[in-house]
């Protein structure tokens, strides 16, 4: 069986897979990271995305064998000494759940477009979550909770009640950002 | 669903992928970005002995300008065919396009060369690499060969690719300062098009100097509207005129009737997404 080394939330992993498994599957049952989900099998419902290298995928669309040498981040890669990302924190605060089982793709792929562009405006936000469904919300709250991550992850953004008024000349993703949204890295 | 199990080789250039093709012949599978493979592989509507991964080859991936051509690997993903910006200033249609395939997660896996290897009469870049007149570079066993994309394109998910070749790169000519535009009919969000047009179009003082039109879904392979392009040529660049020349739109196609669109609606829409797409690359 091919050996693959994949860094998954901070972690090197090196693990033997078939090539057949999905990394999603190596996420869920070799790791035991079952915060990320299956929700189809026709690689629509983007239930599963994660990280590959800094960008939005379908883990149920890679093969485990695809993400060797490669950095992957999960969902469950987010918090920080028990402190929710601003963007989960968002998704609670907004009532952007109810279910919850479109969830972790939602907030991988609502990171993935921050970093593309880190104030989008409604229109923005639907189009860069057109692959992710969701069978609860109406997706009204998710577009809140996305752009109202987006005023608190503005850079310098401590608390959200300093940051009330938007203040901030427009401007564009920097590396920095890029780590922060997609939860940096702690190896 | 999982996959059938497969042996698995990922190559580093391409002598390697060709070699591996060669043995294992008609029981091999290449992956590309495997946004259309692995569902395939998933609902085991497939069943490869051997899957050959292009991911670690980096010879196939990324756009480069040499001479009059622009050459575009074929395992260049859409995402950076979105972001390259010889693609923005002399393919302007191919990043349109590209702009509507599915959704984000798709398009930062997925790729130009596996979109045009595996030729779904309702992807969204065989028509503009037909309008935009692409050559598809393919190495076999015996050397690399060019096929026009107007021969490329054979049948419903049939290209001129043999079993045990590949698709390395696909070359264009410069369409620098025409005005383009994809204009897609769908339904629902990150879905392919009931009906597709590609447009590119050159003025000159007020005047169609050239036009390019393809279709996507209008029969098993894209077509070229060449009806449409000859009806606009030197006629001055308005409403009027293109939607006189869309009318030509339909002529030479044969559509299906699927759970989208019967063959009519497709002939209309052939006519009125003509007219949209070249009144906004013509500017009119
Ligand atoms: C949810 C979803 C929505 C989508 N929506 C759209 C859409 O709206 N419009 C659209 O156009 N597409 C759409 N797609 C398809 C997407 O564009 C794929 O990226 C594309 O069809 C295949 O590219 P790939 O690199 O993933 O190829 P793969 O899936 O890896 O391969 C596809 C086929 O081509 C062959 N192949 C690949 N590369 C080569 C090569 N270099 N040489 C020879 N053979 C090769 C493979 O063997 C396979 O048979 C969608 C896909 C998904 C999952
Ligand atoms: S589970 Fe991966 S897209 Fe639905
Ligand atoms: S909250 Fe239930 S699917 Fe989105």
């Amino acid at each position: 069986m091919p050996r693959i080394t994949v860094n998954v939330d901070g972690t090197t992993y090196t693990d033997e897979v078939q090539p057949r498994t999905l990394l999603v599957q190596y996420l869920r049952e070799q790791l035991g990271k079952v915060g990320t989900v299956v929700g189809c099998d026709t690689s629509n419902c983007g239930a599963c995305t994660v990280h590959m290298d800094g960008h939005s995928v379908k883990s149920c669309s890679v093969l485990a064998v695809q993400a060797d040498g490669h950095e992957i981040t999960t969902i469950e890669g987010l918090a920080r000494d028990g402190q929710l990302h601003p963007m989960q924190q968002s998704f609670h605060d907004n009532h952007a759940l109810q279910c919850g089982f479109c969830t972790p793709g939602m907030i991988m792929q609502a990171l993935d477009l921050l970093a593309e562009n880190p104030e989008p405006d409604e229109q923005q936000v639907r189009e860069g979550l057109e692959g992710n469904l969701c069978r609860c919300t109406g997706y009204q709250n998710i577009v809140r909770a996305v752009r109202d991550a987006s005023e608190r992850m503005r850079p310098g953004a401590g608390p959200p009640m300093e940051h009330s008024e938007p203040t901030s000349p427009p401007r564009t993703a920097t590396e920095q950002d890029r780590a922060q949204v997609t939860g940096g890295q702690h190896s | 669903m999982i996959p059938a199990s497969f042996d698995y080789i990922a190559p580093t250039t391409v002598e390697e992928a060709m070699a591996a093709l060669d043995e294992a012949g008609e029981d091999a599978k290449i992956l590309a970005g495997g946004q259309s493979l692995l569902p395939v592989l998933r609902m085991r509507l497939a069943d490869p002995r051997l899957v050959v991964d292009l991911g670690r080859v980096p010879e196939l991936r990324g756009v480069r300008q040499e001479g009059d051509s622009l050459v575009i690997g074929s395992m260049t993903s859409h995402h950076e065919v979105l972001g390259d910006p010889l693609i923005r200033e002399h393919a302007k249609l191919l990043a349109l396009a590209t702009r509507t395939v599915a959704d984000p997660q798709v398009r930062h896996r997925g790729t130009f060369g596996g979109s045009l290897a595996h030729a779904d009469p309702a992807g969204d870049l065989p028509a503009p690499a037909l309008a935009l007149e692409a050559d598809m570079v393919i190495a076999g066993s015996s050397g690399r060969r060019v096929v026009p994309a107007s021969e490329f394109f054979v049948d419903y998910f049939t290209t001129a690719l043999q079993p045990n070749e590949l698709l390395v790169e696909v070359r264009m000519p410069h369409w620098t300062g025409w005005g383009a535009h994809y204009e897609k009919f769908n339904r629902v969000a990150q879905a392919w098009s009931v009906v597709g047009v590609a447009a590119a179009v050159r003025t000159e003082g007020g005047a169609i100097a050239e036009a390019r039109v393809g279709l996507t879904n209008m029969g098993p392979t894209p077509v070229r509207a060449t009806g449409v392009e000859q009806a606009l040529l030197g006629r001055p660049a308005t409403s009027e005129t293109i939607r006189e020349a869309a009318r030509h739109a339909a002529e030479g196609t044969s559509p299906t009737s699927d759970a989208s669109a019967d063959v009519d609606y497709r002939e209309h829409l052939a006519e009125v997404l003509t007219g949209r797409a070249l009144t906004t690359a013509a500017g009119a």
